[in-house]
């Protein structure tokens, strides 16, 4: 029992928080792109913050459900629909046996997460769930998924979690057209001129159609080096921005290499990743500069609001407790409407 | 600890160890050393060390440790480090056909270098290169040691495509792209021989500090062996015994 993939649209791949600790022989990190949706599809099931979704990419796929089970799609709006009804996003759904869930295309955002409380049963490889689609490892076969494959879920308990009409929330995310991506300088800005610093702040960079898990390149503003931006090659971090000697911006993302020899005159804050990796063509991006101590404690933040939005859904629905309106109901029922 | 290191941030979730930026092997022993006595110490937090030829990244997690603390551990780990242990370097030989649609670029770096493309094949194949890390690509080897007569520029614009197997030449190093890809670097030549494959039980062939050379051979041999490897069989030889490298070939 599980769940089969009928059309699998765009770019549908299973992640997780990616595959840590191997990037010395070379492996790629991979996980989702969007930490934050994927964060907060898990969190609306109570499921371990790690566990493996499916990441659905411009155009959504469309899943038939084997089994009952609970399910949470957060991210970019993909106007879900369950047997053709519409059904919210940033909500626990419940969906039983049979039933079929449609994805469209993105109508904001690039990405949206579905979690499934009964988990999905990938195998684990070095450490990870995440597909690598470059090397052909982990996730589904090491591919994306296509049409007619078909995932088993992993555990059958969860058929009913507590608090279960509170689990919802009011996110409007990933909006707005013009950005601005806070940026922590480095390793190497010194290898660019004062003008190619200042062109990098000041100017209005825009997201090309050049975009995908290995990164985005950005189109704008030339950034100018002192004397070429060849390095020795040396480690990438999530949201690195290479710039090569055609002085635009390359911000590598999920699927980057481990190593690089462009120079990278800075890395895009974690707390702003989500928003930059849901960015859409033609978006207009603005960088400005923080610490590295500012990043950290935006990423503090993030975890205390993860708390609340926690604490938020594990409260008996407010609905549900209110007298008057369950009585109010109830008298419909008793006139027999 | 003798060598001067300069730490800094990579973002919020990576700290970047440098020596000074040559390729040096001395600077190579450092890093490795660097590494395992950054594991040793067993810091919490860290998710993932990536050492590079003069670098070491060390990866955390910014909600279990900041970037103040993780610098103070990382200091004080370096003060404690050891001597590199010396180890045992294997020895690759790898088969590789030379310009045409193998090696795009071979044409255009021999003009730019005034050479004949034989003489760049013939400079490309008669040295031993060292396997100064893995990265860019699971299994991509970075190999210096690159004749000063063969060094050349990554492309301006990287090319959104290439084949798997492809020996490139980047500044002062060469390497073999494991699979396909996208890529900058100047391509001179193709191997059968594949360094990564995720069918084995070890899917990278080679580690850091091995050391490679590059043997010519024709069009018809590269698809012969390409069949064998497709058969499952070995094309790539490792040399065993004593190192005939250090007198040159």
């Amino acid at each position: 029992m599980g769940i089969r993939i009928i059309k699998g649209g765009m770019f549908t791949t299973v992640q997780d928080l990616g595959r840590t600790g191997c990037q010395d022989q070379g492996f790629h990190v991979c996980g989702v792109m969007d930490r934050r949706s994927f964060r907060i599809a898990n969190l609306l099931l109570d499921n371990p913050e790690n566990e493996a979704v499916l990441e659905c990419t411009l155009i959504g796929p469309v899943i038939e459900f084997t089994s009952e089970m609970i399910i949470a799609i957060a991210g970019g709006d993909f106007r879900p629909k369950i047997n053709d009804q519409p059904v919210p996003m940033y909500q626990a759904l419940y969906v039983r046996k049979g039933d079929v869930l449609k994805l469209s295309s993105a109508v904001t955002g690039r990405t949206c997460y579905i979690a499934f409380s009964n988990y999905l049963q990938i195998p684990v490889v070095m450490g990870s769930r995440s597909t690598d689609t470059m090397s052909g490892i982990g996730g589904f076969k090491g591919r994306k998924l296509e049409d007619g494959d078909y995932i088993e879920e992993r555990i059958k308990r969860r058929k009913y979690l507590p608090w279960f009409l509170s689990r919802k929330l009011d996110l409007h995310e990933f909006e707005e057209g013009r950005k601005t991506i806070r940026v922590i300088m480095g390793p190497q800005d010194h290898m660019f001129s004062y003008q190619g610093i200042s062109s990098f702040l000041n100017g209005e960079y825009t997201v090309t159609g050049n975009f995908d898990r290995m990164g985005m390149r950005l189109e704008g503003p030339f950034i100018e080096s002192r004397s070429g931006s060849d390095i020795i090659s040396d480690g990438i971090c999530a949201g690195a921005i290479q710039v090569p000697d055609h002085g635009k911006p390359i911000i590598m993302l999920a699927d980057r290499q481990t190593t690089g020899g462009y120079a990278k005159i800075a890395a895009v804050a974690s707390a702003d990743l989500p928003k930059l990796v849901q960015s859409r063509i033609s978006d207009r991006i603005h960088f400005r500069k923080i610490s590295v101590e500012q990043a950290q404690s935006l990423i503090m933040q993030e975890q205390t609001e993860f708390q609340q939005m926690r604490d938020r859904i594990h409260q008996p629905c407010r609905e549900v407790l209110d007298v008057r309106l369950t009585a109010k109901r109830m008298d419909r029922l008793f006139d027999g409407q | 600890m003798n060598h001067s290191v300069s730490i800094c941030p990579s973002g919020d979730s990576a700290i970047l160890i440098q020596t000074e930026q040559t390729l040096d092997p001395a600077n190579i022993a450092f890093i490795g050393a660097a590494a395992s006595s950054i594991r040793e110490a067993r810091i919490i937090g860290i998710t993932d060390l990536i050492p590079a030829s003069c670098s070491l990244m060390v990866c955390y997690d910014p909600t279990v440790v900041s970037y103040r603390e993780l610098k103070k551990q990382l200091e004080s780990a370096l003060t404690e480090n050891t001597d590199s242990t010396a180890h045992v370097q294997r020895r690759f030989v790898i088969p590789a056909v030379y310009g045409g649609v193998y090696g795009p670029d071979l044409a255009r770096i021999a003009e730019e270098k005034g050479l004949s493309c034989e003489e760049v094949i013939s400079i490309h194949t008669s040295a031993y290169y060292p396997v100064y890390m893995i990265g860019f690509l699971p299994g991509f080897p970075y190999l210096g040691g690159l004749d000063e007569r063969l060094h050349a520029k990554r492309l301006e614009e990287p090319r959104l495509k290439i084949p798997a197997g492809s020996i490139g030449i980047a500044g002062s190093q060469t390497g073999i792209y494991p699979m396909e890809s996208p890529g900058g670097w100047n391509l001179i030549a193709r191997t059968p021989v594949r360094i990564f494959d995720p069918s084995k039980k070890e899917p990278v062939l080679l580690r850091a500090s091995d050391l490679v050379r590059f043997m010519p051979v024709s069009e018809k041999e590269f698809e012969m062996m390409e069949q064998a490897v497709r058969d499952g069989k070995d094309v790539c030889i490792e040399e065993k015994g004593d190192a005939s490298w250090e007198s040159g070939l």
